[in-house]
């Protein structure tokens, strides 16, 4: 997996922006998924689309995977317009879908070496690779399984080494770790962090903050087809919401007292209070001098969650 | 990636798919002629008389080629409805294999090479068992295998097309009933033809089974002109032409959206 040296080299003078996308639009019919996107995805960077379903985001996926025409705007990934040269550009971009779509009827194994074969592989490659990729998955004593009864986790990582068979300069992951439990996604993350320290430039979708947090280098924030923001995850936060957050949650039921005095900016949720301000504890202390008495009180640092909030007015996960 | 490599690639997952699940298929997929040839051929064919209008042959030489024709339509029926289905809709994997180089049009050409060649080779050992059998008049019966196998792609083709269009398999069970089960009954494998009501003849005349059967009994006995052979042959090349081109288009207006 590790990448050699040379290949260092071997990148040297080529394109630096893998993906480019300028004014995108992508439509099915009448309805607008994509609605003029300007995009830049740098070689080695960990990029995210942070947005809720049905932002917009698996459908540009699928419009840098080359699987899918663009409906308007300019896109160029790895320097080729996918009009053009899709199946070149495929060979070299690895794709994780949101949905796996192994060959569930075939072994492990056999669904890696199968793939090299798509990629046009020898078959002697193909079974090299093979064993790599099952190291790295961590799947060496399932290889010979049927993929069917696998663990959805298990699935996810085979679906990931899969996408790796080609060594694509660029790999797409579209919500890799949704519907996973908190120790398969740790795994997961793990193994897409040493895929970035050995220099394979990631885009990937997902509406969990705190994947886009740990993952990614720099994002963009969608909503309703368009871009929001864009940023590092902490320039994000720095710009759109305060260093601390201090949360008032009531009684269900009863009216939410008007602290908007108390801090910088007030989001009033279903459920509780979100007061943004520099200083969680000592707002929480003046909260309290005030009478007011919450059922259970939270202070933590800003997140994307809040910029979410703050640029659309909505959580990201309902 | 050239056209006939990518297919070629295509196939390949399926011979693989194959090989680890061989065993629930062969059952069927050699058995079951195999039980028709005796029961129709055998049994029942001992107690039809021969007469002028099938050629003076025996029932069971009779039937022989025609069996062929009609169970690699049934073959290919099978491998062009459920499987193309599932990879659309349950495993999805036609989906990963257009996120390579592979094209949506070698998806479905790999598609239609798994179908050609499966049914050749089932064409074949069929014929072997029927000959190990006693049921052939000839070495002509080799021909049944070229034309069984054009005749099910002929079938396939179009199915694989209206497959790709859909999303549940309940149409499924219609064609089984209303297509398959009459046209491997009605269209010359059992009884000629011209025994069947004048005004049905044109409808028998569409079916890609009635042309292979023709093509296939024709050549068993020597029977066949060179004339009509070429009209049968033009007719089913012209299906699976007119299938497969459909199918270019559902393909890549399924993977590529």
């Amino acid at each position: 997996m590790r990448r050699k040296l040379s290949d260092l080299f071997v990148n040297v003078g080529r394109v630096e922006n893998l993906v480019e996308a300028k004014a995108l639009t992508k439509h099915f019919g009448s309805f607008e998924a994509v609605r003029g996107i300007d995009v830049e995805v740098r070689r080695g960077e960990a990029f995210g689309f942070l947005g809720p379903n049905g932002a917009g985001k698996s459908s540009t996926m699928r419009m840098i995977s080359c699987v899918s025409g663009r409906t308007g705007g300019d896109l160029k990934v790895l320097g080729m317009d996918p009009e053009r040269d899709g199946p070149k550009i495929r060979a070299r971009v690895g794709v994780v879908p949101q949905l796996d779509n192994l060959d569930t009827e075939l072994t492990v194994r056999q669904n890696l070496q199968i793939y090299g074969r798509y990629f046009g592989m020898s078959r002697q490659r193909c079974r090299e690779k093979a064993d790599e990729l099952l190291e790295f998955a961590q799947l060496s004593d399932r290889a010979d399984h049927e993929v069917e009864p696998l663990s959805g986790g298990m699935k996810r990582r085979l679906t990931i080494a899969r996408s790796l068979v080609n060594d694509p300069e660029l790999l797409l992951l579209d919500e890799p770790t949704t519907g996973l439990d908190p120790q398969a996604r740790h795994l997961l993350w793990d193994r897409l962090f040493r895929l970035k320290q050995d220099g394979v430039t990631l885009i990937i979708t997902t509406h969990y903050m705190d994947e886009a947090e740990q993952l990614c280098d720099r994002l963009v924030v969608m909503d309703g087809g368009r871009i929001a923001a864009e940023g590092s995850p902490s320039e994000l936060i720095r710009r759109y919401s305060t260093r601390e957050v201090l949360e008032l949650r009531f009684q269900p039921g009863v009216e939410k007292p008007d602290l908007e005095r108390f801090a910088e900016r007030v989001e009033v949720l279903p459920d509780r209070l979100l007061l943004y301000t520099q200083d969680g504890e000592h707002t929480l202390a003046k909260v309290h001098e005030h009478g007011v008495q919450p059922v259970q009180s939270l202070v933590r640092r800003s997140s994307l969650e809040d910029v979410f909030l703050r640029l659309t007015g909505r959580t990201l996960v309902d | 990636m050239p056209t006939l490599r990518g297919s070629w690639f295509a196939l390949e997952k399926s011979w693989t798919w194959y090989r680890r699940n061989w065993r629930a298929t062969a059952v069927s997929s050699f058995l079951t002629p195999v039980l028709f040839l005796v029961a129709l051929g055998f049994g029942f064919g001992s107690q039809v008389q021969s007469t002028a209008l099938i050629g003076g042959v025996s029932y069971l030489e009779y039937l022989a080629p025609a069996l062929v024709v009609v169970t690699a339509i049934q073959g290919a029926t099978f491998e062009s409805t459920y499987p193309v289905m599932s990879q659309f809709m349950w495993q999805k994997s036609y989906f990963a294999m257009v996120a390579t180089p592979i094209t949506p049009a070698q998806v479905l050409y790999g598609q239609m090479l798994w179908v050609g060649s499966t049914l050749f080779v089932k064409s074949a050992v069929f014929v072997g068992i029927a000959a190990a059998l006693g049921a052939t008049a000839g070495p002509g019966i080799l021909w049944s295998v070229v034309f069984a196998t054009l005749a099910a792609l002929a079938f396939s083709a179009p199915l694989v097309a209206y497959s790709a269009r859909l999303d549940k398999p309940d149409s499924f069970t219609t064609i089984f009933r209303f297509v398959l089960m009459p046209m491997t009954l009605f269209t010359g494998a059992f009884f000629p033809v011209s025994q069947l009501p004048q005004w049905l003849l044109p409808l028998v005349w569409l079916t890609p089974s009635w042309h292979g059967i023709e093509l296939a009994r024709g050549t068993a006995f020597g029977t066949l002109d060179l004339l009509p052979a070429l009209g049968h042959i033009a007719y089913l090349v012209a299906l699976t032409a007119g299938g497969v081109a459909l199918g270019v288009k559902f393909f890549h207006r399924r993977l590529a959206v």
